[in-house]
């Protein structure tokens, strides 16, 4: 039987992730309830802005219920969803809330504003062989990570502007996230990493 | 169109700009003409905020020429808010639009509710690094945008008028020819692109995807949160609201209401919800006593 994954729809580009899965077999659902969330075997949080995920996630009392499901069920934020997922922000709301559960700190925006948003090839190991084309868009950054976190990908020191490996997508037990946006790409093997971790979990 | 950058990567891309649009979906775009209502926009969950000088209703009832914001007022609201940015430039003039890329907008809005500066060209929005949203009453219109470089589209409404008469009929509107292109065989879409006056390329990629290649908003006379609502059951993908929360009762209720009604769209019990108590909506002005020269829908080719 096919999981389902869902895709948290409160804003951002859900059709997208949900085009993503749905090429690789299994069945997706959009999320925007609590009652949604139940029976679920994974869960994407999409890219968009993460105040607006972070305010209306709190009117509509959906922190409760995915604060306990990230111990559950492996999940995984492109761009705003990994500052969703990020026990700490910086340059964010001063009250702005998240899932947590990925010890890290995300920079909001940490590339600069959208002019400066850009594409560029990376190599992930995890993925392998060929590069992998990675498209950031007023993109966050993994400006801290505790030992627990498993880098997965990084801007080389030779290629970023600060001089130093410049962290962009990292895994810790069953949660995983991107500064980039596989789901606007064709490149289907971030979105089949992430679909192998909720079959093996 | 894709210009080095100082970082290795590659900037200004189609790919980039159309993708910061994906990004927008399900939300709520609203204009602000000072930091104290960005602060609201922001509160209330927008997903992206318009600075202008004047909202379109104000505009409208004070006539004369309406052009871009002045820099400081632009700069005052990027360093007050964390959300994506957008400014206004008058059709066809590219050189507010060079001003507004160097203030670090995020999107410019080539718009129609400010007045045009070129009655026959747009601007080259290939020519820029950031992206651009621009106005459409149909589908050709909404083509000729995307073969000039625009990223996003809005459908035009009537702009300050909180009548979302015309909103309707421009989103139905372009659904609907998007609908018959779908419908057409290949051999009848050179007619079909002739008829829209759009290019051949693009009308088959729309016949093909059943889409237009770029997310597709909704603006122009959204006042209440069923409005907002019935425009994204009509198929767009997030709304812009204008003078429609600033020339409310009480804005910061009534921005809520929207955000809250846009994301729950199709769920009647929630529009409801967020309906009740608002206070009173913008008086505003029906379309049809607006004479013809004065609608801004006309504006834009």
């Amino acid at each position: 039987m096919s999981p389902v994954i869902g895709v948290l729809a409160i804003q951002g580009d859900v059709r997208e992730h949900a085009r993503c899965l749905e090429q690789l077999d299994v069945d997706v659902r959009l999320v925007k309830t609590a009652e949604q969330l139940k029976g679920i075997a994974g869960l994407v949080i999409p890219g968009g802005e993460s105040t607006t995920m972070s305010i209306l996630a709190v009117k509509n009392n959906l922190f409760g219920p995915l604060r306990e499901l990230r111990t559950q069920i492996p999940m995984y934020g492109s761009c705003a969803g990994l500052i969703m997922l990020a026990d700490s922000i910086t340059d964010g709301r001063p009250d702005q809330e998240t899932i947590g559960g990925l010890n890290i700190t995300a920079k909001r925006n940490a590339f600069g504003r959208q002019v400066d948003s850009f594409e560029i090839d990376l190599n992930i190991a995890a993925i392998g062989d060929p590069v992998y084309h990675a498209v950031f868009i007023r993109a966050p950054l993994v400006e801290a990570a505790s030992p627990a976190v498993e880098v997965l990908a990084a801007i080389p020191a030779d290629k970023s502007l600060t001089g130093t490996d410049q962290v962009v997508a990292v895994r810790q037990n069953n949660l995983m996230a991107t500064s980039f946006h596989p789901e606007i790409t064709a490149d289907l093997r971030i979105h089949k990493y992430f679909v192998d971790m909720v079959r093996s979990a | 169109m894709a210009t080095d950058a100082t970082n290795t990567g590659v900037t200004g891309t189609t790919r980039v700009k159309r993708g910061m649009a994906d990004m927008l979906k399900g939300g709520v775009i609203m204009d602000v003409v000072n930091v104290e209502q960005a602060k609201i926009a922001e509160d209330a969950g927008a997903i992206a905020v318009m600075a202008l000088e004047r909202v379109p209703a104000d505009i409208r009832a004070q006539g004369g020429v309406a052009r871009m914001s002045d820099p400081t007022m632009i700069d005052e609201i990027i360093n007050a808010v964390s959300i994506p940015v957008m400014a206004k430039a008058r059709i066809g003039h590219f050189v507010e639009a060079q001003v507004i890329q160097s203030l670090g907008v995020d999107y410019i809005d080539e718009s129609e509710v400010l007045t045009p500066a070129d009655y026959i060209n747009h601007i080259d929005k290939w020519a820029f690094t950031v992206p651009f949203v621009c106005g459409a009453t149909n589908l050709g219109e909404a083509l000729r945008r995307i073969n000039e470089g625009a990223a996003m589209i809005r459908s035009k409404g009537e702009a300050g008028t909180g009548d979302v008469s015309n909103a309707t009929g421009h989103i139905r509107t372009i659904k609907g020819e998007i609908r018959r292109l779908s419908s057409m065989s290949k051999d009848e879409l050179y007619v079909a692109a002739k008829e829209l006056q759009a290019p051949y390329e693009l009308v088959c990629e729309v016949a093909e995807t059943g889409a237009l290649p770029v997310v597709l908003f909704t603006a122009g006379g959204i006042a209440t949160p069923a409005d907002a609502a019935m425009m994204m059951q009509l198929g767009a993908d997030g709304v812009f609201v204008g003078s429609g929360i600033f020339k409310s009762g009480d804005p910061v209720k009534r921005a809520n209401a929207i955000v809250q009604a846009t994301l729950h769209f199709d769920n009647p019990d929630e529009i409801a919800k967020a309906s009740r108590g608002l206070g009173e909506a913008m008086v505003g002005i029906n379309v049809a006593d607006i004479p013809v020269p004065h609608r801004l829908a006309e504006r834009g080719w």
